[in-house]
């Protein structure tokens, strides 16, 4: 029985092994998820998984619900793509987290409560709050499942070649929505509890495996030549394929300001009409490029520090101490795993170099999983296929892990929030139960569509502009709460909009034209590429005008470094001005954000609440 | 809403305003150190280029610095700040207590 099925196997171009690994991973993954459904029975366990989680699964499940697609397959891909600057994405997604422990953490374990709606209408007594506060929960949630939606659709249509890229999406989006709706988030911790030890074995045994055989790191790191060196080093045993056209030149590639920040400027400068035009762009190109590496640097370290699926983690802590402690030990579980990727990333420059010419799930965001096929040609078929296999299914761990996240916090909003507490207040707990898992699958669906349309954008770009938007809106919002007695509920929301509107407008622009761009490129004859234009007038003024202003280009496709501070302006402008509003009791609200839970304030402040009926 | 406890120490604005001070410094302190690397390791890639360009075992320098060193110096700077924060908490809740009893 196990011939035919093989055979047609290998007609199809399905490596078993690939399969068979990657299909364990999804088994266990929902099995998990079923049996943990029966034990997970209160609307409380749904929504923080009861509050008892300890320091170790807490942090692991932290660590696996963070290291997504992005992380597990973008950032290699974006390594090999465009090199040394890719590299501030795998260390801003890491020290972000030093920011969140250092200003954020603490005190908002201590203020207690469900999600960031709650917290947000906690602090300022506004209900009308915890409806902005939903719709962003929504918001920059969607963003950053898109990028995990692609990870989906390329890993799938590399197990199964021909399998078109919508058809990844729409299966794996729909496994996870089941397991989130049947399963809640005690389900989850304990299944990405798992799935981080899964990644960090994922990613780690094939880098051995393959250093040992093609060579180390280092070594095909010294193989390209820096700007300072006259020819490259040809470390032993180290082989090089030919780059095609499309990939980035040694120097250009090894060294700081290279494709990633400068793209902006040289699409300005192939455009430039005279050689004059041409030097006065190029003399711009470096400065600008340092202000793309600050913008982007802003957008991930507080984008991070704003995450809200990251967030509500905080609260499955028992004590703030055991908040801290979590920190430190996500802080080191992810560090250790993000050294690895772009190891991938610089292999695969080596050895994969095809992978610059193709587009879209057929390009170099899938070098985690192809990578390690390259022992075939070494004599090492069955080893080559089996690390591959691994690749694949710390692949799904990734998508999986972080969609079933985002799925729980946007769910929790949905349900908790929007039907809970606003559509209806009075609702019995069954009631709340079934909205939950009616608002799992509405959102699951949504997303899937979303990841549809996003072939063309790389992975790990998608995600840094969810962290762009964070970084407006939450972090600004957290930060500023929790320091700053004089906030008003006016001045956070209007910061927090301000900030957040803004940059998604900002980003939503380059998008637009980014993916059509994307479709343009693989047309071959230049009067189809012509017509393909004409039918996209948008999308084309907008590619037109990004040309004419490069900088323009480079603060909308990295607008932190503007709309930070523009959300945390707004929010003092607004503050001053309706001071008057400011709560009653916002030195409680600050204690219990800020004292010791040792002195009991929390509890002192909930029952003169329950005082007041509320 | 009634004060119970009063005369009270601990619902006093200058046991918050100093509780939020001590929390506010040490959170500051060990969040210059991260951005001082933040801020520098860019500068240094624009005005030394050829300098972060040398290679220390194969690797670029700067690529050493980015790739590899910044985790550990991170963790080394949440230790820190774990430690004290910690520390600091205990001397809050035990100076708070003591002042609740006279």
């Amino acid at each position: 029985m196990l011939t035919p099925l093989a055979s047609i196997m290998a007609t199809a171009g399905i490596d078993p092994w690939i399969a068979i690994f990657s299909l364990v991973t999804v088994v266990v993954t929902v099995g998990m998820g079923f049996w943990s459904a029966g034990k997970s029975k209160s609307a409380g366990d749904f929504f923080v998984a009861g509050r008892s989680v300890s320091v170790g699964w807490n942090a692991s499940a932290i660590s696996g619900e963070y290291l997504s697609a992005a992380s597990f397959m973008g950032v290699a891909g974006m390594v090999m793509a465009t090199g040394y600057d890719a590299l501030w994405y795998p260390v801003c997604y890491a020290c972000g987290y030093l920011f969140l422990l250092l200003f954020i953490a603490g005190p908002l374990r201590r203020f207690g409560a469900y999600t960031i709606p709650d917290f947000a209408e906690g602090r300022y007594d506004s209900p009308l709050f915890r409806k902005i506060a939903v719709c962003f929960v929504l918001f920059i949630g969607f963003f950053y499942t898109m990028p995990q939606m692609k990870g989906a659709g390329t890993t799938l249509s590399y197990i199964f070649p021909g399998l078109p890229y919508w058809v990844g999406v729409a299966v794996v989006g729909a496994v996870i929505t089941l397991n989130v709706s049947l399963g809640g988030m005690k389900g989850i911790t304990l299944v990405q509890a798992f799935q981080y030890w899964l990644k960090v074995f994922a990613i780690t045994i094939p880098v051995f495996v393959l250093a040992s055989v093609v060579g180390h790191y280092e070594d095909h790191l010294a193989a390209n030549k820096t700007s300072i060196e006259q020819t490259a080093a040809k470390p032993a045993g180290i082989e090089r394929k030919a780059l095609p056209e499309k990939a980035p030149k040694d120097e250009q590639w090894i060294s700081p300001f290279g494709k990633l920040t400068t793209k902006a400027m040289d699409a300005s400068i192939a455009a430039a009409p005279t050689p004059q035009a041409k030097a006065e762009l190029e003399a711009q190109k470096k400065p600008y490029s340092l202000l793309y590496t600050y913008s982007l640097i802003i957008a991930l370290v507080c984008g991070t520090a704003g995450l809200p699926h990251i967030l509500v983690r905080f609260y499955t802590n028992p004590d703030g101490v055991a908040a801290k402690r979590t920190t430190m030990w996500v802080m080191i579980l992810i560090g250790v795993f993000y050294v690895f990727p772009p190891v991938y990333g610089v292999i695969g420059r080596s050895l994969s170099p095809e992978l610059y010419a193709a587009v879209g799930a057929k390009g170099t965001d899938k070098v985690v999983l192809e990578l390690p096929t390259l022992l075939a040609g070494k004599d090492h078929a069955l080893l080559g296929s089996i690390l591959s296999g691994i690749t694949c299914a710390g692949a799904f761990a990734a998508f999986m892990s972080t969609f079933s996240g985002l799925l729980v916090s946007m769910t929790g909003a949905l349900a908790h929030d929007v039907y809970g507490r606003i559509l209806k207040p009075d609702s019995t707990p069954e009631q709340r139960l079934r909205a939950f898992k009616w608002a799992a699958i509405l959102i699951g669906a949504v997303s899937i569509l979303l990841g549809m349309q996003v072939e063309a954008l790389e992975i790990n770009f998608m995600v840094g502009q969810a962290f762009a938007i964070a970084a407006a809106s939450y972090f600004p919002l957290l930060f500023m709460s929790v320091w700053w007695r004089g906030m008003t509920m006016k001045g956070a929301a209007s910061g927090m909009l301000g900030g957040g509107i803004t940059a998604l407008i900002a980003i939503s622009f380059t998008s637009i034209s980014d993916v059509a761009a994307a479709g343009a490129k693989k047309l071959t004859d230049a009067s189809q590429v012509t017509a393909y234009w004409a039918e996209r007038p948008l999308a084309n003024s907008i590619k037109q005008f990004w040309i004419d202003h490069p900088l323009a280009r480079i603060l909308c496709e990295q607008p932190a470094i503007w709309a930070v501070p523009l959300s945390i302006i707004l929010m003092i402008i607004v503050s001053k001005a309706t001071a008057k509003t400011i709560p009653n009791d916002v030195r409680m609200k600050m204690l219990v954000l800020h004292a010791p839970e040792a002195l009991g304030l929390k509890q002192e402040y909930i029952k003169e609440h329950e005082g007041l009926g509320h | 809403m009634k004060d119970t406890s009063s005369p009270d120490y601990i619902h006093s604005d200058g046991f918050l305003a100093r509780l939020m001070r001590d929390q506010l410094k040490l959170s500051i302190a060990c969040a210059l150190f991260f951005f001082a690397a933040l801020v520098a390791l860019p500068l240094l890639n624009y005005y030394q280029p050829e300098f972060m360009a040398q290679r220390v075992a194969g690797f670029t320098l700067t690529w050493l610095i980015l790739g590899v060193l910044f985790f550990p110096y991170v963790w080394i700077i949440s230790y820190i700040f774990i430690k004290k924060s910690i520390a600091l908490e205990d001397a809050e809740a035990a100076a708070a207590k003591e002042s609740a009893k006279k």
